[in-house]
């Protein structure tokens, strides 16, 4: 009997960790270093951190597309106050005993106000109801671990059983080294989760942002119906470096940009920041029953 | 003692019972000293087999001497018919594979394929395949279950190449793919790490019901070059990242990572392979009974599930 009580009271904590939390979503932190200028890493130029924000951050100069955070990310794609954080409480077990790693994860959680290293929630888009997630690379380079890797399967379970689209957008420096084979595995658990998505006759859009390599690269990153890309955005499986260290020769110019993937098959289209939410509205209106 | 130089007693033991058996014929004193060596070397070989440590594992795992996947293939099933290509591009030797008779059944055997000499490894890259080869593996698969036939997968990479075409043609994409589709499989697949299962190149041929590993084989994200570069800038510290990273099959069975381990021979592992095959030919026996005689839907429902719970970081 108590087990009973005790079974229920897990499904209901399961229930209400997926329930969307009532409140708004919250003001973007500070993503661009405090100061009146940027350094564009494009150009080099100096530009008016004001005149960057309102332009996307992409660099008036140069068009260099800057990294951007979760929730920066999610203010300019979403229709206002429409994003609802799922916010599972999680925290991984280091399973490997990685010294120090637990007190950096938390440390992180505090700097940037993230529940690791990706940002998942329900939210509308042009009146469209999607499930999104957003990953961040200040958190240890956007690596997945196991919190990644359960909140990425989490949002696209729900979204299976919601019949929701899914939009992700990555930017990850792969697998996580930090929870070894435990990051490995995610690779596999989140594909499949996107496999029932998939069979359940349900869009995925996955959106490659600067960086995104290794095993975020080989495993639900590349699996969209809809694969895009912003401008310039290093996206491959082995890192530049370690080819180049493997063939002993330099790359050539442009090896795994989003172009070079857009040319050799891999990317549907590249698109500019400032079409990112139309191109998006656009894919969500063509894949409903009647498009007006 | 460490083990490489147990391996190098043994090797002197080795000559001077070389020198022995051509010195004489039957004399009682040679046989005495015969056997006393035999046991020296018996006594070394337990040592340093009974004290390993992960690089020890790492070492073993890696040792050109294991028998190769096609020697696994070719000792386990009968019938063996290779069969070539990915039908877009090219046939990649690093991935072996095609239909066999286990048992008088038809299976899909697929493999990662190191070479026995430098000429073998030439042809097949080391066995670190191309997206052709997880592309191959996967046509394989897909024929596999069409005719209803079980999977079983033999892992010994170091890793999916990282070399420039490899990166054209879609690494990251074939082996995504892979994972994705593996999950989806209505058939029985099972596992089986018998070298190294290095990082998302063995996990493309990963994904099944069952995953078994051999005593000294590794499974990890990353070589433990690797890893020591990444966090410590230091590929020196190889010794010390592979005691931490869990890769062993002890440590992988703990975490539920895999299924079963599949015990190794003391001393070199060509010697005594058998014993291994053996194995290795039980317990495919009675797990494909055992999930032949589950649902298409129980088999999804059970691989799902296995994945989905590595890795729980519930409770904040």
């Amino acid at each position: 009997m108590e087990d009973l009580f005790k079974e229920r009271k897990e499904k209901l904590n399961v229930l209400k960790s997926l329930l969307p939390k009532k409140e708004p979503a919250k003001p973007p932190q500070a993503n661009v270093p405090e100061g009146l200028y940027t350094k564009c890493p494009g150009c080099q130029g100096d530009i008016l951190t004001q005149q960057l924000k309102s332009n996307w951050y992409v660099c008036p100069e140069c068009g260099h597309h800057l990294r951007m955070t979760a929730w920066d990310r999610i203010q300019i794609l979403v229709d206002p106050d429409s994003f609802r954080e799922i916010r599972p409480k999680l925290r991984t077990k280091n399973a490997l005993g990685f010294p120090g790693y637990t007190q950096k994860i938390y440390h992180l959680e505090k700097a940037t106000g993230l529940n690791d290293a990706i940002l998942t929630g329900i939210a509308r888009v042009d009146g469209h109801r999607v499930v999104l997630g957003v990953m961040d690379c200040r958190f240890m380079m956007g690596s997945m671990g196991s919190v990644v890797g359960e909140k990425i399967t989490r949002a696209v379970e729900y979204a299976t059983r919601k019949g929701l689209p899914v939009i992700m957008f990555c930017t990850s420096g792969g697998a996580r080294m930090q929870e070894g084979i435990i990051s490995l595995m995610q690779m596999a658990k989140t594909s499949s989760a996107i496999a029932r998505h998939s069979a359940a006759g349900l869009l995925y859009i996955s959106y490659f942002t600067d960086p995104t390599t290794g095993g975020v690269t080989a495993s639900f990153a590349s699996l969209g119906d809809i694969v895009l890309a912003e401008p310039k955005a290093l996206i491959g499986f082995a890192g530049p470096r370690v080819i180049e260290q493997t063939i002993r020769q330099k790359l050539p110019e442009g090896f795994q940009q989003a172009e070079f993937q857009q040319d050799h098959g891999f990317v549907d289209q590249v698109v500019e920041r400032k079409d990112m939410r139309s191109t998006i509205a656009l894919l969500l209106k063509l894949h409903t029953k009647e498009v007006r | 003692m460490t083990l490489q130089e147990a391996e190098a007693k043994v090797r002197e033991l080795d000559d001077e019972l070389g020198k022995l058996t051509q010195l004489t014929g039957h004399d009682l004193d040679t046989e005495t000293i015969r056997m006393e060596l035999e046991k020296a070397k018996e006594r070394v070989l337990n040592m340093a087999y009974a004290n390993l440590t992960s690089y020890d594992r790492v070492y073993l795992a890696r040792k050109p001497t294991r028998p190769n996947v096609r020697e696994y293939i070719e000792n386990i099933f009968d019938h063996f018919f290779e069969q070539r290509g990915d039908r877009l591009y090219r046939n990649d030797e690093a991935i072996i594979g095609g239909i066999a008779a286990f048992n008088g059944t038809p299976v899909t055997v697929i493999g990662n394929l190191k070479g026995r000499n430098l000429e073998e490894n030439i042809k097949c890259n080391f066995g670190m395949a191309n997206p052709e080869g997880y592309r191959k593996a996967l046509r394989l698969m897909k024929q596999a279950e069409k005719f209803k036939r079980p999977i079983i997968t033999f892992i010994d990479t170091s890793g999916a190449y990282p070399g420039l075409e490899a990166e054209e043609h879609g690494q990251g994409d074939a082996i995504a793919r892979n994972l994705m589709e593996m999950s989806t499989l209505t058939v029985p697949v099972i596992a089986i790490v018998v070298g190294e299962g290095g990082s998302g190149g063995a996990l493309a041929l990963s994904v099944a019901n069952r995953v078994w590993m051999l005593e000294n084989a590794v499974y990890s994200i990353l070589s433990p070059e690797g890893f020591a570069t990444i966090l410590w800038k230091d590929a020196s510290r190889a010794k010390e990242a592979s005691e931490l990273m869990k890769l062993t099959a002890g440590d992988l069975l703990d975490l539920g990572v895999i299924d079963l381990i599949i015990q190794e021979p003391v001393g070199n592992l060509r010697e005594n392979a058998e014993m291994v095959y053996s194995q290795i030919r039980i317990n495919l026996a009675n797990e494909l009974a055992a999930l032949g005689k589950m649902s298409e839907r129980a088999l999804l429902e059970q691989r799902y599930k296995k994945f989905r719970s590595i890795g729980d970081c519930s409770g904040l």
